[in-house]
């Protein structure tokens, strides 16, 4: 392989790793918000005793989870340079601004706020500390907005000029208002709340199946399955829209998504089938009449451009896939939700094969999640910023023998850490367990008393 | 005097990034340092030791990405260039960063017998991000030239940047701890001071010698007078502590408020040392960034990107500032009461 190829496995590598664990802490952040204002407003002791339990457990899993965010984002920041020279110098005066803006608005808040929030609680008044809590969630969500105007800016690149080559700001708010941005903030924003939604119903199932016998578990469910069936058929929703606006914006990647390769009318949605690029049609396709035109047009014989139409294509069969892959996850999320809102909220049951579901999907979100980003990604290929500049233009002189070292060596890091952590969450919830159901273990509510220091 | 933004705009940005590297060196140096001096203290005093950098280190990171981030958006040309030419150092101190953040909090959570393994990988990673930084400040300081002595000239400032690492986070732990650890970290920063002296007194020599730019601006007449403070301070400085400490164990026998009312200075002097290093090295480079290659105009960003990110600056910077300092004032004292959640 050379030296663009192995960039572009590096660098999807460390952004797959690196989007794992803001998809999580994004929406935990507002979990945490939720449970620490419904505490501060609890009538009765042992509501608030209930919800700070919530808490407790959901801010060590925050803790580790925006670690491995923050460290593996920082990776990204230095890689812009290291791989890809091109893409900063040629649109650098675009890409650099909204970089700086994540990091002034965004990253000093959440890291700071997050040091009071997680050593802070004696040492602060209640409403600083849930301050603090607030701060930290609002600085994630900002670090989203920012990286998605960046992101949504290479997908549909506006409001520039074009000098010698190198592109240069001529409206800001072109820039970040870009026409894909609204939509795939919205999608990605919705994403990462049921990424989070998952885990903490995933996660409290499995603490339930540990025996755990105590309310804060079967609360912090409840909120996770009546949130995420909120969020589930929203998500569905906007991603009917996104997908309107790609259609618009980037067609051939409808057409990849779609496995379409001649314009037509009427298309069929293919459910499931294996594009055959050098034949350039779907073989043992199993179609349903007519869909496709449907939701992309609202109209049954609506015309929709093919692949064969378009100079520039991306890969067919892995944005193909991916985009299957994210539908099956995230229909399969809204059928889980809508059955355990009417069990665990409604009826209040609590059957094992339910829990044992829940805990199958803990990182559905994941999945959803990662096929989705490839999906947009991969069907933005061959180009890294629309229309402008190609990735294979911006790609380092490095040699491949560089290249191919630093990748192994972050892949044998990543599933390091990776397998760590997702180990590290389910001993938490069985410490949690433990200390629920062992009596004496629990120490209540209130912090041990210090030792004075001399 | 005219205001000319394409002149005034790449020296405020090429200011408010050395300012950003410059706090980084001070703050994640101490976070460093104490990762370097973990191994060294017993198992109860790790959990002091990692309470004590515990509610700063991941801001103090923060001035690192926007250090690196000020280069990308204020000078994209000179990003691309210096980070190429240190593609695998960069490797190294990312490997190096990303095991230390992650340690830090997988050993407060998993199980005990597991916690003597992210203990180590905190060193590790607080190493290697310390040899990587001064081993990219030793090629960059030589102009990126390559050869057998520029190599060993690299290993040497990696060295010493890591001692001087271990040299403030020893002050700092002397500032945030107390009794038995406080004074065994004494023992430990008296050692890395003498390597740190090593590794400043070989950066000054060196540096005139190989570049005649930069000798020329250190030794011409009225310079030399009027920049002679610098070395002089930071010798003093030096000295002072390294006779502090060594006083420092019968001042703690003969009374505890002694201690309290000094306990402060070697954090100010490493503090003071640290500025005095970096007004140096700003000083023999200015106005290159990419050192007698590339001056910060010719790699500017376009003024209107500058432009647009200076209104963030100006409004975000003392938010930036005050909160922090809002966070120093929370944690304000002895480490050892602090509670982890």
């Amino acid at each position: 392989m050379d030296t663009l190829d192995l960039s572009r496995i590096q660098f999807a590598a460390n952004i797959t790793f690196h989007i794992l664990f803001p998809a999580i802490s994004i929406g935990l952040a507002w979990f945490l918000v939720f449970f620490k204002v419904r505490a501060g407003l609890a009538r009765s002791a042992y509501d608030a005793d209930l919800w700070m339990r919530c808490y407790r457990f959901w801010v060590k899993v925050f803790a580790l989870t925006f670690a491995l965010g923050v460290v593996s984002g920082i990776t990204m920041s230095f890689q812009f340079g290291t791989n890809w020279p091109g893409f900063m110098e040629r649109v650098g005066n675009i890409a650099g601004p909204l970089l700086g803006y994540e990091v002034l608005t965004a990253f000093f808040m959440e890291a700071t706020f997050l040091g009071v929030m997680l050593f802070g609680m004696q040492r602060v008044p209640p409403w600083v500390h849930t301050f603090a809590t607030v701060c930290v969630a609002v600085g994630t969500t900002l670090s989203a907005f920012w990286i998605i105007a960046l992101n949504s800016w290479m997908h549909t690149p506006t409001g520039f000029y074009i000098e010698d080559r190198v592109l240069f700001p001529a409206s800001w708010w072109d820039i970040v208002f870009n026409p894909s941005m609204p939509y795939r903030l919205v999608h990605v924003m919705l994403a990462s709340g049921l990424t989070a939604c998952f885990v903490v119903a995933g996660l409290s199932a499995y603490i339930i199946l540990q025996g755990d016998g105590t309310a804060a578990p079967r609360t912090a469910l409840r909120g996770a399955v009546i949130l995420a069936a909120i969020l589930a058929p929203a998500q569905i929703f906007s991603g009917d829209l996104h997908g309107l606006n790609t259609l618009e914006h980037q067609p051939a990647k409808i057409a990849a998504m779609e496995g379409l390769w001649e314009t037509q009318k009427g298309v069929p949605f293919v459910l499931i089938g294996w594009p055959d690029e050098e034949a350039a049609e779907n073989r043992w396709a199993i179609t349903i009449p007519n869909a496709a035109s449907l939701v992309l047009t609202h109209d049954p014989e609506g015309e929709i451009r093919g692949l064969a139409d378009f100079e520039h294509t991306p890969p067919v069969a892995p944005v193909f896939f991916a985009f299957r892959i994210m539908l099956a996850m995230g229909f399969g999320m809204l059928l889980l939700a809508l059955v355990a809102l009417w069990k665990i909220v409604w009826r209040r049951r609590y059957d094992v094969w339910l829990m044992r579901t829940f805990v199958s999907m803990t990182f559905s979100g994941w999945v959803a999640t990662l096929a989705g980003w490839y999906v947009t990604e991969i069907g933005r290929q061959p180009f890294l910023v629309t229309g402008v500049l190609t990735t294979a233009e911006a790609v380092t002189d490095q040699p491949a023998e560089n290249v191919a070292f630093s990748l192994t060596v972050y892949l044998l890091v990543y599933s390091f850490l990776l397998v760590s952590y997702i180990s590290s969450l389910f001993y938490l919830a069985r410490q949690s367990a433990d200390l629920e159901t062992t009596p004496g273990l629990w120490t209540g509510p209130s912090p041990q008393p210090v030792a004075a220091q001399g | 005097m005219e205001f000319d933004p394409d002149h005034v705009l790449p020296l405020l940005f090429a200011g408010l990034m050395a300012f950003a590297f410059f706090l980084y060196a001070i703050l994640d140096g101490y976070d460093l340092g104490v990762g370097l001096l973990l191994p060294l203290g017993e198992e109860g005093e790790r959990d002091t030791m990692i309470a004590s950098i515990g509610p700063f280190w991941d801001a103090n990171e923060t001035w690192l990405v926007l250090g690196v981030g000020i280069l990308l958006i204020a000078f994209p040309q000179a990003h691309s260039t210096v980070l190429s030419e240190f593609y695998l150092p960069v490797l190294v101190l990312l490997i190096g960063l990303i095991l230390r953040g992650v340690a830090f909090d997988f050993r407060a959570k998993v199980a005990l017998e597991h916690k003597r393994r992210w203990d180590g990988f905190f060193f590790l990673g607080s190493l290697l991000a310390s040899l990587s930084q001064g081993y990219m400040l030793g090629l960059y300081v030589l102009g990126f030239d390559s050869g057998g002595w520029v190599q060993l000239f690299a290993l040497l400032s990696a060295i010493c940047v890591t001692s001087a690492y271990a040299f403030i986070g020893g002050a700092w732990l002397i500032m945030k701890t107390s009794h038995q650890l406080q004074l065994r970290v004494v023992a430990w920063v008296r050692r890395s001071l003498w390597l740190m002296m090593l590794g400043i007194a070989a950066v000054s020599v060196v540096n005139p010698l190989v570049s005649p730019q930069i000798f020329e601006k250190w030794f011409s007449l009225p310079e030399a007078i009027i920049l002679l403070p610098i070395p002089i301070l930071c010798g003093v400085a030096l000295l002072g502590v390294n006779y502090f400490l060594g006083h420092y164990p019968t001042m703690e026998q003969s009374g505890e408020d002694a201690v309290r009312r000094g306990d402060w200075l070697p954090f100010a002097c490493a503090v003071l040392v640290f500025a005095l290093s970096f007004q140096g090295l700003a000083y023999s480079f200015y106005p290159y960034v990419v050192p007698f290659e590339t001056t910060i105009w010719e790699a500017a960003a376009a003024t209107e990107s500058l432009a647009f990110v200076s209104v963030g600056v100006v409004l975000v910077f003392p938010v930036i500032l005050a909160y922090t300092l809002m966070s120093y004032r929370v944690f304000w004292g002895k480490a050892t009461d602090l509670k982890y959640y």
